[in-house]
């Protein structure tokens, strides 16, 4: 066990682990916006809507991330829409998350009784003041842990992207061993640094959560 | 190049007994383990507690990919000889399951009320026989539901063996969009075969839970 040669590589491994950290943000971003675009759906009164939501959140939520980053990687060009390997995997990692987030911001909305909204419409609030002041904070509360742990998730499957030479954390780590024959340390190594990222977005999530929510409740 | 035949098609299913053998193998070292976890984290002495909780905090850090690669060049050098990639890789999906299903379980025991445990006592029961007739029954119910759910994360995720030459679904779409430049068809077989697996497990974790949730 040799972890002397990789120190040469120090610089590659901040580039990958600040594109692997872009490529978390933007697929979580645009994947939250899905989320609430798809939680709105899912409560319009639009059927053929909500069945497109529907066979979406399905479709995406049972099939494994690597074959819908194959997919839009490989197919699109087909169809003449040829991606680069980040952006390829930005779109599929952005509608993976997107189908999981519909369903925890929608049941973060479900979760404010329903007579709670009619207060507040009995207080003379309009709808905008009702979501803002009633329904958005408590919503915002239930849905943040599972967003976060998402999130988390997330921060950890974009390792997939390598698979298309995206040229995140992962993918580096390929670069390296090529490069030294180290591959037991090279792993290993990433590994760390998967696993101090991921410590840190849950101690910041935690700080966030307490401060914002003072979440965990107290019973 | 060839067109897409038969022959591309069987290719597919036959590759699925990896799949299927990948997850049969996760949940048989994965599950006994899961449920030694779930009890430590549980347990009385608050060293052991504390230890489950990191040996679970770090494999939840850590990239699955990063996990069956750790192993895959990490066991031959830990133990010093060459052994088999199969072993390697179950290692990886064996602490990913005990992982993941440890914390579903513990939540699973956690929601069952302390009383019902002193209730237990009162009635003369050992420890062991506590959990048995009265806790776990009661755990297991409020636990499949997630469970359910974590099975189809664990069928996803055997496609990342393919990354170490397992010709198991993922792999074998690879192969078959290679040899026949179709992607378009092959990958979208992959994807409805994957479908075909999880989206029944989806369903009937969706239909426990509306169940439990009737029940209480």
């Amino acid at each position: 066990m040799n972890f002397l040669p990789l120190w040469r590589y120090q610089n590659q491994l901040i580039d990958g682990a600040i594109v692997t950290l872009e490529l978390t943000v933007i697929s979580a971003v645009c994947g939250l916006l899905i989320g609430i675009a798809g939680a709105v759906a899912l409560n319009g009164r639009i059927t053929p809507l909500r069945w497109l939501v529907r066979g979406y959140i399905e479709l995406f939520r049972n099939t494994p991330s690597l074959i819908q980053i194959f997919i839009v990687f490989f197919v699109l060009p087909n169809f003449g829409l040829k991606l680069p390997a980040f952006e390829a995997a930005a779109v599929a990692l952005s509608l993976y998350f997107g189908a999981y987030s519909v369903e925890i911001i929608r049941s973060g909305l479900d979760s404010i009784p329903r007579s709670q909204v009619e207060a507040g419409a009995c207080l003379g609030l309009s709808g905008w003041q009702v979501f803002r002041h009633i329904i958005l904070p408590p919503a915002l509360r239930n849905a943040y842990p599972a967003v976060t742990s998402q999130f988390v998730l997330l921060l950890l499957g974009t390792s997939l992207a390598s698979q298309v030479a995206a040229d995140e954390l992962f993918h580096v780590a390929g670069f390296i061993e090529s490069r030294t024959y180290r591959s037991f340390e090279v792993y290993a190594v990433i590994c760390a640094v998967y696993f101090a990222m991921a410590m840190s977005f849950k101690a910041l999530f935690a700080i966030i959560g307490v401060a914002a929510f003072r979440w965990p409740r107290r019973r | 190049m060839r067109s897409f035949s038969l022959i591309d098609f069987v290719s597919l299913f036959t590759a699925l007994r990896w799949t299927v053998a990948l997850v049969v193998l996760a949940l048989a070292f994965g599950a006994p383990l899961a449920l030694g976890l779930a009890l430590g984290r549980i347990s009385r002495f608050a060293g052991l507690r504390w230890a489950m909780a990191a040996c679970i905090q770090v494999i939840q850090s850590v990239p699955l990919l990063g996990l069956l690669f750790f192993f895959y060049f990490g066991m031959p050098m830990f133990l010093g000889i060459q052994v088999p990639a199969i072993i390697a890789v179950t290692v990886a999906y064996t602490l990913y399951t005990a992982a993941f299903l440890g914390e579903i379980w513990r939540g699973g025991l956690e929601a069952v009320k302390q009383a019902q445990w002193e209730a237990g006592a009162c009635l003369g029961l050992s420890a062991w026989q506590q959990f048995r007739h009265i806790i776990a029954p009661q755990a297991l119910r409020l636990s499949l539901p997630p469970t359910v759910g974590f099975l189809v994360q664990l069928i996803k995720g055997t496609s990342l063996a393919s990354i170490l030459g397992f010709v198991e679904l993922a792999r074998a779409g690879q192969v078959v969009s290679a040899a026949t430049f179709q992607p378009l068809l092959t990958y979208a077989l992959v994807a409805a075969i994957y479908f075909a697996l999880c989206l029944p497990l989806t369903l009937w974790s969706r239909t426990l839970e509306a169940r439990l949730d009737g029940s209480r």
